[in-house]
């Protein structure tokens, strides 16, 4: 498949991009079958096989959006140097493929709810680079209206439940929004999101007791960066196979820098939980950044493991390997998407540092749901009832 | 007419079981107090109110007309004859079940809710009727399955979650506090969360210290939440509907020795709002603030008062977050005394709050210092003596009032 035969089909679909992009992103959808870098390791299941079957759009998908999405982390990086993002700021860089992988295997009807290393998710989502930006420099335009931060991505359309701070808590909330699910009987799943530190919190074994005891379609995933803020998995968990630690729900364990592997897991999870009931996904991830932005991220690890992740594990290295293996693009085409795409995140940045702040009156709004008169009543208030529904 | 207060006399003795400092002043009145009380001091009963046995009859010689020292149905729906009797709990009940009927989308979950029927039957039936997919049984986990309420309520379920007892509900804080009481504001406006998270609370028959926890103290800070305390069948069922119905998330709070209250309440539909006091004994003299069961103690401290010649209005806030200033204010530009008998602790207590509110509010038509009667500050012990002393009694309300009409 060379590129002269691909610049000219005549019948490509015109799209909103650059012309050097366009002739890339084809709608050519001839299939291509990746082999996953290594075998998955399964308990209590069958594991699916290591044959993915993508096409030349997918994989340039792939590339772009997790190039987006690195350059996305890396500008949030010298924003928050600059201070112009504040408070806490964790990063997701070197996990793209997570994102990636199970968005490609899901609908928007599935339900994606993680906890705060949520911006390449809610991207993935389809939030928008403006929004991304604008919230975490806590202006008006935000996703949350700059009320949240960046530990508060949501976008309901989209089925993203956020973007949650408390280590944890979001698991239940997960298996709450699968019992939903399954009550009003769409044929969805939920994957609950977090991380080898957040393994180990009771709740998370409370929810999935409830889960595997009520059949609800949720799907435990565990990015296991390897590193709970500056412990590492052997210091926290007497057994780091997060997979294994279900006990009587099924596990996989899955290459997270590989976004075919966990494409081919999430497919197979939600095949798995609409019939049988939670399953847990351990991708095995790494961060490149600190914990967040207030962390080096050196004083736990040394330097060279995370270089040497870089050179032999990086998800985009390899997204790009393949497509210049499969002769889908030139180098020099994905240079020049990837320059694309940094003026694509400078345009958005530039456009958020714009946007206003929040008005002063946006302090009290949304605490309560309006209409319901929740209001503190001053003595001399005229109204003295409020219609319930 | 006969006077009946001798120009204060009769209210300096402390006796033993005050617990307040006899040296706190009493501005002078305002009003003088006889000549206020002349033409006003004959309250009209409620209409058809025949509820708790607690009805008080005023014993002169002179014709007197009862004073009902209960509800007054401050809201609609005069009560005909034709309104049915049940306990508490039942009234819950009835309530949980028309509103689960009303909307596929409300829910229970609790521990033993379902087959078991509930520990204090407010769900009983509820299981056979609706299926095990509508009235779910969790194991003991409510942290968890608290999340897991409020995660479902998220994609627009309305679960009615039960703590078995208020105060286990500690577990949950985490999730009541940062994902029930704040996602709607982190949000943007994105997602509601109409919770309703209910259980019994409160100091029981000798339950010991960690079953007679008094939760509303420690749920007023949060965010986002309302919180409503019922006392009397008629507003169980009002506010438990209510509160279903909200797209807020509510705390309801109930007290475990109230489930057995007997009351006829009318058999059409009715809603209690949310965000009202309900007035249960209008008067002059001074306002008395309460609820859930201290409206018990207090009604029948006012028995008491109204024999010594005293006209307290009492008034059951209902809504312990917000308050109903509305209706408090109005009451303390009457009577210009407050006093706030309450069953949580002193520090930190729904009287505190209401004290500040009140002071910051309403202090140019304050008399004399707001006074608070809460629980003393100690884990509640079990031996019953001990037990009784920790929550405010009547006679104790009694010391208060005569004190603070000096």
């Amino acid at each position: 498949m060379s590129l002269s035969r691909l610049s000219s089909r005549s019948n490509l679909i015109p799209r909103p991009l650059s012309a050097a992009i366009s002739r890339l992103i084809s709608t050519d959808t001839t299939p291509i079958t990746i082999e996953t870098s290594l075998p998955f390791t399964a308990h209590l299941c069958d594991p699916p096989s290591r044959s993915v079957e993508s096409s030349t759009q997918e994989l340039l998908t792939f590339f772009r959006t997790m190039a987006l999405m690195r350059r996305m982390e890396i500008a949030a990086d010298s924003l928050y140097k600059a201070k112009l993002i504040r408070g806490f700021c964790h990063l997701y860089d070197g996990q793209e493929a997570v994102a990636i992988g199970m968005e490609a295997a899901i609908t928007r009807k599935d339900a994606i709810i993680t906890a705060y290393r949520d911006h390449c998710i809610f991207l993935g989502r389809g939030g928008s680079l403006y929004e991304v930006f604008a919230e975490l420099m806590g202006r008006r335009d935000g996703c949350s209206r700059g009320k949240g931060g960046s530990m508060h991505f949501y976008k309901k359309d989209a089925s993203f439940y956020g973007g949650h701070g408390i280590v944890g808590a979001q698991v239940p909330l997960g298996c709450g929004i699968a019992f939903a699910q399954k009550y009003d009987k769409e044929e969805a799943v939920t994957f609950a999101m977090y991380g080898d530190g957040a393994a180990n919190q009771g709740q998370l074994f409370e929810a999935l007791n409830i889960s595997a005891l009520w059949d609800l379609p949720s799907i435990l995933v565990c990015e296991n960066n390897h590193y709970g803020m500056g412990t590492a998995e052997w210091r926290a968990a007497k057994s780091p196979s997060y997979y294994k630690r279900g006990d009587y729900v099924p596990g996989l364990k899955v290459d997270g820098m590989d976004a075919f592997a966990v494409k081919q897991a999430c497919k197979f999870a939600k095949e798995h939980a609409l019939k049988n009931g939670p399953i847990i996904l351990e991708m095995d991830t790494y961060r490149y950044h600190g914990h967040s932005m207030s962390d080096p991220g050196s004083t736990y690890r040394t330097r060279d493991e995370i270089s040497g992740v870089r050179q032999e594990r990086d998800p985009i290295e390899r997204i790009k390997k393949l497509v210049l293996s499969h002769d889908i693009a030139t180098e020099k085409e994905l240079k020049d998407m990837e320059k694309e795409i940094r003026k694509e995140v400078d345009d958005a940045i530039a456009k958020a540092k714009d946007c206003p702040m929040p008005e002063p009156s946006e302090l009290f709004t949304n605490v309560y749901v309006k209409g319901f008169g929740t209001e503190s009543f001053g003595p001399d208030r005229k109204e003295v009832k409020a219609a319930l529904p | 007419m006969a006077a009946r207060i001798h120009g204060g006399a009769g209210a300096g003795a402390a006796t033993a079981l005050s617990t307040f400092n006899p040296k706190k002043l009493v501005a002078p009145s305002r009003t003088n107090l006889p000549a206020a009380r002349s033409s006003k001091r004959y309250i009209v009963a409620a209409a058809g109110s025949d509820a708790s046995k607690k009805s008080l009859r005023v014993g002169h010689s002179q014709k007197l007309i009862a004073n009902a020292a209960v509800a007054t149905k401050a809201d609609t729906s005069a009560t005909t004859g034709t309104g049915h009797e049940l306990l508490l709990f039942e009234a819950l009940q009835e309530g949980l079940e028309e509103e689960m009927d009303r909307d596929p989308h409300v829910c229970v979950m609790g521990e033993d809710v379902g087959h078991y029927g509930g520990s204090y039957k407010v769900t009983k039936g509820l299981a056979d009727k609706f299926g095990d997919l509508r009235v779910l049984d969790t194991p003991i986990c409510e942290n968890a399955f608290t999340g897991m309420g409020i995660g479902a309520a998220m994609t627009g379920l309305r679960p009615v979650i039960e703590g078995m007892n208020m105060g286990f509900l500690l577990l949950a804080f985490n999730q009541i506090s940062n994902n029930c009481g704040m996602l709607h504001y982190t949000s943007g406006g994105q997602f509601t969360i109409p919770v309703v998270i209910r259980g019994p609370g409160g100091v029981g028959r000798q339950l010991g210290a960690e079953h007679s926890q008094r939760l509303e103290s420690y749920f007023q800070s949060i965010p986002g939440i309302q919180m409503v305390a019922c006392s009397t069948p008629y507003n169980a069922k009002g506010l438990m509907k209510a509160a279903i119905r909200s797209e807020n998330p509510v705390i309801l709070f109930e007290h475990v020795l109230l489930y057995n209250l007997k009351e006829k309440i009318p058999d059409e539909e009715y809603i209690c709002n949310l965000e009202e006091a309900e007035m249960v004994r209008p008067g002059e003299h001074i306002t008395i603030l309460t609820y859930s069961r201290m409206r018990y103690h207090v009604m029948q401290a006012a028995k008491t008062l109204v024999n010594k010649g005293y006209d307290p209005e009492v008034i059951d806030i209902r809504s312990l977050k917000p308050f109903d200033l509305y209706m408090i204010g109005n009451s303390v530009k009457k009577t210009h005394r407050v006093l706030i008998v309450e069953e949580c602790m002193r520090t930190g207590g729904i009287g505190a709050s209401l004290t500040a509110a009140i002071n910051e509010n309403f202090h140019d038509y304050l008399d004399a210092p707001v006074m608070c009667l809460s629980s003393q500050d100690v884990p509640t012990p079990y031996a019953g003596t001990l037990e009784e002393w920790t929550v405010v009694q009547p006679a104790q309300i009694v010391t208060a009032v005569e004190q603070l009409c000096q």
